[in-house]
């Protein structure tokens, strides 16, 4: 009973959704290059079902690909940041004023320094949209670690990996999957940010722009839907790896 | 008998912005094999201080520390520690936090070893059918109680204690006193256990040292001559109320406040 209604509450929220935006479109008897209606849209898919399954693929992995650099330059960096108060002091002034840059100016740059590297440039700026809550998180979830934390195997001589290994790096998995749910998010933005203005792009990115340049709008909203949908299993998947390897620090709901 | 715990001469000073903060000076302390040393003394004094030079995670400005006849000078696998926060870790269940020193002090030990190991000691302190509890599931006089058995486990020379029972209220505290003296004529160790309870340093101590305000030195020794097998009865006797009376009196001249109407 519970689990029927988990799934048929969103699926009627989504379904009235639908509805809702078919009657608009209907009742203005708004033509398609104005607004697609949902009806156009299985079309549109099938019309483009191997373009979408390519270029899904090709955005699915760059983001990933960006995003697990991420997390391992974000990672580094946090550690620096939390055991070091000379790398936090010199790396965290760097980092915020980084940040601060809106990443739409970073893509023409990267476009000019490694022209024609596509791949390259789209991995490049999902890491660098997404590295930045990672490292904050890590260096903030070992920097404020209680001191008796650490005391309890220092006491026993243990070395500063086995701290790490056995209490740090445990107790800020649930910092760190927090900031990977915001860095999920940004990495696909950024991937589709460079998709989208690359000429001769690819991956989703790109046919959505093929879709305006022809002026296929029912094509343009199918890609925003298989986006969203792309969007979601990728937040999904963290959600579902938070669940394995942060699962302890869920309270007990009451 | 030899003397375990050995503290000759130390002065340690805290380097903070306003300067240096003498903490600890030219302290002397020495406990003997199998002895219980309660601390008791002013807040701030300098108890916690004492404690992390003990285990070796800090040094002295000056003076030595001494255990089992060897200097101390960076911390070492015989030492346990337990804190007024049990600082059990959430993403393990009540029985592998148990088992955590074992896993730095003897990797090797096969697992099924070190479970009857953590098994024992989580019966003897009532904690049996809570061994694969998460520690949120659990009260804080139980979480202390699992804390004891990890500082425990390995059968450390020394425990150092620093307020275990600090936060715990009255009752659960009188039974923790109790599980502790079970747990000691058990398995015999040396400890070291800071209190802001008189009432505790009586019943647990064979010494009682109280040391003096800020910086800490070692201002009078109290050896509790009662009987190894107390109750919480034996505080209630003459000769216990008696100690308490001098220990009160001890900590206001630690105070500074001797001779202030009371
Ligand atoms: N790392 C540190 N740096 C600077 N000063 C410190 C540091 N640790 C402790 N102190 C100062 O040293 C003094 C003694 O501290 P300590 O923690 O040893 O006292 P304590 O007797 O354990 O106090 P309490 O009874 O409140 O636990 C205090 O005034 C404290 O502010
Ligand atoms: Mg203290």
């Amino acid at each position: 009973m519970e689990t029927l209604k988990k799934i048929a509450v969103p699926s009627l929220a989504i379904l009235a959704f639908l509805a809702f935006w078919e009657f608009i479109v209907w009742i203005n008897d708004w033509p398609n290059y104005k607004m697609a209606s949902p009806s156009d849209l299985p079309p549109a898919f099938a019309r483009y079902s191997h373009l979408f399954i390519e270029m899904g693929w090709q955005t699915l992995w760059r983001t990933v690909a960006g995003l697990g650099l991420a997390v391992i330059v974000g990672t580094l960096l946090g550690m620096a940041m939390g055991f070091s108060k000379i790398a936090r002091d010199a790396l965290y002034p760097l980092l915020v004023g980084f940040n601060a840059i809106p990443k739409a100016t970073l893509v023409p740059v990267i476009a000019l320094i490694f022209i024609g590297q596509h791949d390259f440039n789209t991995v490049l700026m999902a890491f660098l949209i997404s590295f930045f809550p990672i490292a904050v998180s890590v260096g903030i979830g070992l920097s404020t670690l209680e001191p008796e934390y650490r005391d309890i195997l220092r006491s026993l001589g243990a070395s500063k990996i086995t701290i790490f290994r056995k209490i740090a790096l445990p107790k800020t998995l649930p910092e760190f999957f927090g900031a990977l749910k915001v860095s999920v998010t940004l990495a696909f933005i950024g991937t589709n940010l460079v998709e989208i203005v690359s000429p001769h792009g690819r991956g989703l990115g790109a046919l959505f722009k093929s879709g305006e340049t022809n002026g296929d709008y029912p094509l343009m909203f199918a890609v925003l839907i298989a986006l969203a949908v792309l969007g979601i299993v990728l937040y999904y998947a963290v959600v579902a790896l938070e669940r394995i390897f942060a699962g302890w620090a869920e309270r007990p709901q009451g | 008998m030899t003397n375990l715990i050995e503290i000759k001469g130390v002065t340690h000073a805290y380097r903070t912005k306003a300067g240096p903060l003498p903490v600890l000076d030219n302290l002397d302390v020495s406990v003997p094999e199998g002895e219980f040393c309660a601390v008791v003394g002013p807040s701030g004094c300098g108890k916690s201080t004492l404690t992390r030079l003990i285990a070796g995670l800090m040094k002295p400005d000056q003076g030595e520390v001494w255990l089992h006849g060897e200097r101390v000078t960076s911390p070492r696998k015989t030492v346990g520690m337990a804190f007024q926060n049990p600082v059990l870790l959430e993403w393990r269940t009540i029985i592998d936090n148990v088992i955590l020193p074992l896993e730095i002090v003897a990797p090797r030990m096969p697992r099924r070893d070190r479970e009857d190991r953590a098994m024992h000691l989580l019966e003897m302190v009532g904690l049996k059918g809570f061994e694969r509890k998460r520690p949120s599931e659990l009260s804080g006089g139980m979480r202390q109680r699992a804390s004891l058995c990890r500082s425990i486990v390995h059968k450390p020379d020394v425990l150092i204690m620093d307020e275990p029972f600090g936060a715990l209220d009255a009752f659960t505290r009188e039974d923790l006193w109790q599980t502790m003296r079970d747990l000691r004529a058990a398995e015999p160790f040396t400890c070291v256990l800071i209190t802001h309870d008189l009432r505790e340093s009586v019943f647990l101590g064979d010494q009682v040292i109280v040391l003096s305000g800020r910086p800490a030195r070692a201002q009078h020794v109290l050896n509790v001559d009662l009987p190894a097998d107390r109750t919480i009865e034996s505080l209630y006797t003459p000769k216990a109320t008696e100690m308490l009376h001098l220990l009160r009196d001890q900590i206001r001249i630690a105070q500074g406040r001797d001779g202030v109407p009371h």
